[in-house]
């Protein structure tokens, strides 16, 4: 099997250093960068199909010149090889060229499954993998928490998470797939796996290597941001502490002051 | 081109999903300041009661309805009738930002490239077109976004609109299925989960475990609240990746998104992703060992302490006080 996995080095959430820079777009600097949590609950679950059934785990990444960086963390942790799209002229891209590059990309590897994080935490409108499956074609299996492939009758079963537990559904392969964190842990690289990943290939494309019009020309996206505000304030809380009772009584008294009992 | 706005409904148990009633509310606000008009779809096996429920919203609903629809993945055939209302001169579509929605917006930003606004928590008609506001960056900031062109698509979270039933209700017009815009997949099966609820969203108190609660019996102390408050009982992605509590109890951007009038946290820290899906309740109260966790910094009460010793006390002096 040939897994494809968008992977999207985002913001570390954990850093809480995310901003936005004074043209509207995410200040790429501010923050150390990490692969998006979704996307490697992803790649977890691509290494483990491909431990299981053979094949190779195909990192593709849309992203600034270091986004080589996250490709080799994900390389190091076992995916194969790695692609990396990267051109002046898709900085800033909204989502419509967003999915046509990932497409055209990901159309150049015949992949059994194409998978993607369900959102991202930087961009989080969740729509990539969609995008992705609907340029190329192909059926869509979203918000999953398991994978099956049957390679042999050449489908795929998908728990997808549901609002009361999960669906059970099923599609013939090539199919694209949102992954979700009930996947699984991703799996840490290993020294053997960073050592391994040094002589791995990342194939860098531009826009021209692609071919076609896959971005407007100047930077003219489908959406712009207008003004960025600070959230509203919250009103500074009050901390208090001292014998459980007390606090429970203090509790409800403000609760009670809200209504709210 | 006077602008036409389409809000896409969804249904959970037969019935029109809260969120889709904000949706079509939204939706018919827009087109009543730009001049233009509002429609609704409906796309399901059994649409007759959620397309009447719709139409309270709107002026027309679109019902589309087949038997295939029933063992199908929905999103694909969806994104199909939506393409077709496109070619006939809508101009904006509006959806939740639930899974649903946002696979339908992802397939017509992929086969149309349309501009897709994310994670509207209001919108406006400003000049040309919508302008929404959106918390972004786990609440750092707060964007105003709009569509440099005269279509595209809305995403609205949950909560953000008020929805309010239209003066006179709208006809209801059904059609014949349009093809699906990919292979659609196959369901097999629907699997309800033991302690898996629908109701966070719509809940006016929800209380949520974290990491603190240590267990899934720990869990039991966040139901015991939630129940006496009148509440349900949510958790985070620690709790859940723990395996102490369903993935469908999870708030926080993966997970479910929610506005209580109260929310009281147990033994959580506060993470970005956890906040983006709770901080816009309207009193927040946590529980904490950590007087550093994140989470005091948007608590409107902060309770310094062991959450096994404040939980219980805090159970028996509501019902105290109710009871004297």
């Amino acid at each position: 099997m040939r897994i494809v996995v968008l992977t999207k080095p985002v913001p570390d959430p954990d850093a809480r250093a995310e901003r936005l820079g004074p043209d509207h777009r995410l200040d790429r600097a501010a923050s150390p960068t990490v692969i998006n949590g979704n996307d490697e609950y992803a790649l977890e679950a691509a290494l483990q199909l491909v431990e299981a059934h053979g094949g190779e785990v195909v990192i593709l990444s849309m992203a600034p010149a270091n986004g080589t960086e996250t490709i080799r963390k994900a390389l190091s942790m076992g995916a194969h090889r790695g692609i990396l799209v990267t051109d002046p002229a898709l900085a800033g891209a909204d989502m419509p060229t967003t999915i046509r590059v990932l497409a055209a990309a990901a159309a150049t590897e015949s992949f059994d499954l194409l998978l993607g994080g369900l959102d991202t935490s930087d961009g989080a409108a969740g729509a990539v993998t969609a995008g992705v499956a609907a340029r190329l074609g192909v059926p869509l299996l979203s918000a999953a928490a398991a994978i099956e492939p049957d390679p042999a009758a050449g489908r795929v079963r998908v728990r997808r998470l549901s609002t009361k537990g999960y669906d059970l559904i099923e599609a013939p392969m090539p199919a694209a797939i949102s992954c979700t964190q009930a996947l699984g842990a991703p799996r840490y690289p290993s020294l053997r796996g960073i050592m391994a990943a040094r002589s791995r290939e990342i194939v860098i494309l531009s826009l021209n290597d692609l071919g076609g019009d896959l971005a407007p020309a100047g930077g003219a996206w489908a959406t712009t941001v207008l003004a960025v505000d600070l959230p509203p304030a919250r009103a500074a809380g009050r901390v208090i502490s001292g014998p459980a009772a007390d606090t429970a009584r203090e509790m409800v008294d403000f609760l009670a002051s809200r209504g709210l009992v | 081109m006077p602008a036409t706005i389409l809000a896409v409904g969804e249904i959970a148990d037969g019935r029109l999903t809260k969120l889709s009633t904000e949706v079509a509310t939204l939706a018919r606000g827009l087109a009543e300041v730009a001049g233009g008009t509002a429609l609704g779809l409906v796309v399901d096996p059994a649409p007759d009661a959620a397309a009447g429920q719709l139409a309270a919203f709107v002026p027309r609903v679109i019902v589309v309805t087949s038997p295939a629809l029933t063992g199908e993945v929905a999103a694909p055939h969806v994104a199909g009738e939506i393409v077709r209302l496109l070619s006939e001169g809508v101009t904006h579509v509006v959806l939740g930002a639930t899974t649903d929605g946002r696979d339908i917006a992802g397939m017509l930003v992929g086969l149309t490239g349309m501009g897709m606004l994310a994670n509207a928590d209001e919108a406006s008609w400003a000049d040309e077109g919508p302008v929404i506001r959106s918390s972004v960056l786990g609440g750092k900031a707060v964007t105003n976004s709009a569509l440099t062109s005269g279509s595209g698509l809305i995403t609205l979270r949950p909560g953000g609109v008020t929805a309010e039933e239209a003066a006179a209700a709208g006809v209801v017009e059904t059609r014949e299925p349009s093809a699906p815009v990919t292979p659609a997949a196959i369901v097999l099966d629907r699997v309800a989960e033991a302690g898996a609820v629908v109701s966070l969203e719509d809940a006016s108190v929800v209380v949520v475990g974290g990491r603190g609660i240590g267990s899934a019996e720990g869990f039991a102390l966040v139901e015991d609240l939630a129940e006496v408050l009148g509440g349900v009982a949510g958790a985070t992605r620690a709790s859940v990746d723990a395996g102490w509590v369903p993935y469908s109890r999870q708030v926080g951007q993966t997970g479910r998104v929610v506005k209580p009038a109260l929310y009281l946290g147990l033994g959580v820290s506060g993470a970005m992703q956890h906040r983006v899906g709770m901080q816009g309740s309207g009193a927040i109260v946590a529980v904490n060992r950590d007087r550093d966790a994140p989470i005091a910094e948007i608590a409107d009460l902060f309770v310094l302490g062991d959450l096994f010793e404040v939980g219980p006390a805090l159970v028996a002096e509501i019902r105290a006080r109710r009871g004297g």
